[in-house]
């Protein structure tokens, strides 16, 4: 067994046991470095190996895409924690001690992460996802101050319900399966169920989606259900809110999307696409309004996450080859653009000693790089051209006015609001009166800039395979 | 399947469920816990039984498990706990006894409503134990929403997973049964530890009560 599949699993594994025994913080940044970007390179090759398909295991055109995804902002994202983890030591807010359990957790969610998306057994996938939630939890509490503790507490109780519906619904799954698949491994494989969908009992599968779309909803963090979002990407150290924003919930998003497909292959289920549009619509809407209200940087573009999550569940909710394509692409753009605004912020908070926005003033005087890529990182997540959100927004808006004038009236708004919001917060924090010291920053930009130009170059060409690969994959979602 | 088999697997499962409403409405911590430890007790039983009505014996592993660690361990754990904090006398409810019964009720027939009709292909003990799992689980969830406390949020949790273990050995021959009980008996250890880690160390670290005052106050203004 040397295909890549085994060193995607393999390598960030044995650097979770590793670097829980490695000490010094340098070697161990250094370490955690180097293990995602062999993870990295595990995850390319699997565009050149044979396609896996076990009973366990599946690589298909969906899972690839977010499989080398989730290795690059794991990579970067460990680039950008060196630096940023260097500085949190200095300043004493994390010792040694928990810092060898950052990096140990680090790679044990990236782990859990690739598993999750590589799996084709659905327990697998849950118990992915479940191993991913655990080790944010320890990472959001890691500085242990009340806020902290408070926010890794709740992340941990509303998560672990969240899994636990899922849990049942993936039980229920398994159910519906049974008579027709028989008992044991086959009857939990996706890509079986997929092709047996047709056969299962219509209730039994509407009942068991519900469940997920809860449970896994919870980890996507649509409305109703977000309230542990804010805290933890508020009070973990940066990095996790990078990735949490970036993969986690992506990761998510998909094991949604792996169910929904099977509800998609029976005519007689409930209608999936409705609940997800509202959904959508109505994280869109809400966190549109909560942005305004934002006095913590760090909180404001974890409520922007959240509005972007709901972008893509409403698009996945339409349906059909445009809005699948446009909600695959915002799930790539988003993933690069927030992680870069939380490179940008991280380091952009450090400097300035603080979170609050409205202690954050003139930074294109005091740090002007760290101001450019935060001004770049925000205009590319309010859709604006030449970014390439301006072009799955685009082809999302101009499809659902095609279908559905109304929902699609309801996206915009949304989309706007959001928008008003991020120009109004970041006009200070930006150009407003400086304060605070100048300079003095040691920052690791190629993290962030190469993030931005991959976001840019999205808008201005997408290379003719990502394009056939996406249609592939959005045919595929029906 | 004989209907004594049959008989037998309704009344445990049908005892979680009481159970369940038990944990509901006891306003004594310590009480909770020894509610909790019972409901697992029997959850091994009734886990132990679908291991030998199925023929599954790895499914006794999962008994086991249910039995020494959730049955023993964890109670003893929390009840240590909560001496050192020194809560075992504490009253805390947040709704009164009244309403959440109601609910409860409300949620048993939900489950009844919703798992009864779906019936194409699957066993009438597959089917009845998961509308007993499904009001346990939706119980657990109710007990988490109505308790303030970390500890009875726990045993909230962990009463709702309990729940989770019996729905899916119920279904017949499911794979990972066991794994994912251990990974579940591994996240209430994290669970359990989480609440020591994180709230105890930092009050007993310090003999200061000021300090800890202030961390209370602060808690309270986050809610």
């Amino acid at each position: 067994m040397t295909s890549p599949l085994t060193y995607l699993l393999a390598i960030p594994a044995a650097a979770t046991l590793l670097l829980g025994l490695i000490a010094h913080y340098r070697i161990g940044a250094l370490l955690n470095v180097l293990a995602s970007g062999a993870t990295l390179v595990a995850a390319v090759a699997l565009l050149f190996a044979d396609r896996v398909r076990t009973d366990i295991f599946i690589i298909d055109d969906f899972n690839i895409y977010l499989v080398i995804l989730t290795a690059f902002v794991g990579f970067t994202t460990s680039i950008f924690s060196a630096t940023y983890i260097g500085h949190e030591l200095e300043i004493g807010k994390l010792t040694p001690v928990f810092l060898r359990f950052y990096h140990a957790l680090y790679q044990a969610m990236m782990a859990a992460m690739n598993l999750a998306l590589v799996s084709n057994n659905v327990g697998l996938l849950w118990v992915g996802v479940e191993v991913a939630t655990l080790s944010t939890v320890m990472m959001v509490g890691i500085y242990r101050t009340p806020e902290a503790i408070e926010a890794a507490w709740k992340y941990f109780i509303l998560g672990s319900v969240g899994i636990a519906l899922a849990f049942f619904g993936t039980i229920l799954i398994y159910l519906v399966a049974q008579p027709v698949i028989g008992e044991g491994l086959p009857a939990m494989a996706w890509d079986l169920l997929l092709r047996n969908g047709a056969a299962f009992d219509a209730k039994l599968l509407s009942l068991a989606f519900v469940f997920l779309l809860v449970g896994y909803g919870t980890k996507i963090g649509l409305a109703p259900f977000h309230a542990w979002l804010p805290d933890a990407h508020a009070e973990g150290p940066t990095p996790i809110s990078a990735v949490l924003s970036g993969l986690l919930l992506n990761v998510a998003l998909y094991a949604l999307l792996r169910f929904k497909m099977l509800l998609a292959a029976h005519p007689d289920t409930l209608n999936v696409g409705a609940i997800m549009i509202a959904l959508g619509l109505i994280s869109l809407i809400f966190s549109g309004f909560m942005l305004y209200r934002r006095r913590d940087i760090k909180r404001l573009f974890a409520y922007s996450s959240i509005e972007h999550m709901g972008i893509m569940t409403f698009a996945f909710g339409m349906g059909g080859p445009l809005a699948n394509f446009a909600g695959l692409l915002h799930m790539t753009l988003h993933s690069l653009i927030k992680s870069a605004i939380f490179f940008a912020v991280g380091h952009i908070a450090q400097v300035k000693g603080t979170q609050r926005i409205s202690q954050i003033r003139g930074l294109s005087v005091t740090h002007p790089v760290l101001a450019v890529g935060l001004a770049l990182g925000v205009i590319a997540i309010a859709g604006l051209p030449p970014f390439g959100m301006f072009l799955s927004e685009f082809m999302l808006v101009t499809s659902s006015f095609a279908r559905q004038p109304l929902l699609a009236l309801v996206l915009v708004a949304g989309l706007l609001i959001a928008f008003g919001a991020l120009v109004l917060r970041m006009q200070d924090v930006l150009f407003g009166e400086p304060n605070g010291p100048a300079g003095g920053v040691k920052a690791s930009y190629i993290p962030l800039f190469v993030h931005l130009a991959l976001a840019l170059m999205a808008g201005l060409w997408l290379p003719e395979p990502m394009v056939n690969w996406f249609r592939a994959v959005a045919a595929q979602l029906g | 399947m004989t209907s004594l088999q049959f008989d037998i697997a309704h009344l445990l499962a049908g005892g979680m469920l009481v159970l369940s409403l038990l944990l509901l409405y006891q306003d004594r911590i310590l009480a909770t816990l020894n509610v909790f430890a019972l409901q697992a007790i029997v959850l091994s039983l009734a886990v132990a039984w679908q291991a030998y009505v199925q023929g599954a014996m790895h499914l006794m592993v999962t008994a086991l498990i249910a039995l020494v660690v959730k049955g023993f361990v964890i109670p003893a754990a929390l009840n240590r706990i909560v001496y050192r904090l020194g809560i075992h006398r504490e009253i805390e409810q947040v709704i009164g006894a009244g309403p959440t019964m109601l609910t409860g009720l409300g949620l048993i027939a939900l489950s009844i409503l919703l798992v009864m009709p779906v019936n194409v292909g699957v066993t009438a003990l597959a089917r009845e134990d998961l509308a007993f799992a499904l009001a346990v689980i939706l119980l657990g969830l109710l007990m988490m929403i109505t308790r303030r406390n970390a500890v009875t949020q726990i045993v909230g949790f962990m009463s709702l997973e309990n729940g989770l273990i019996l729905a899916a050995t119920g279904a017949r021959g499911m794979p990972l049964v066991v794994e994912i009980s251990v990974a579940f008996s591994i996240l209430i250890a994290f669970s359990v530890f989480g609440i020591f880690v994180f709230r105890i160390r930092e009050r007993f670290d310090t003999v200061d009560l000021a300090a800890l005052d202030r961390f209370r106050s602060e808690r309270s203004t986050l809610q």
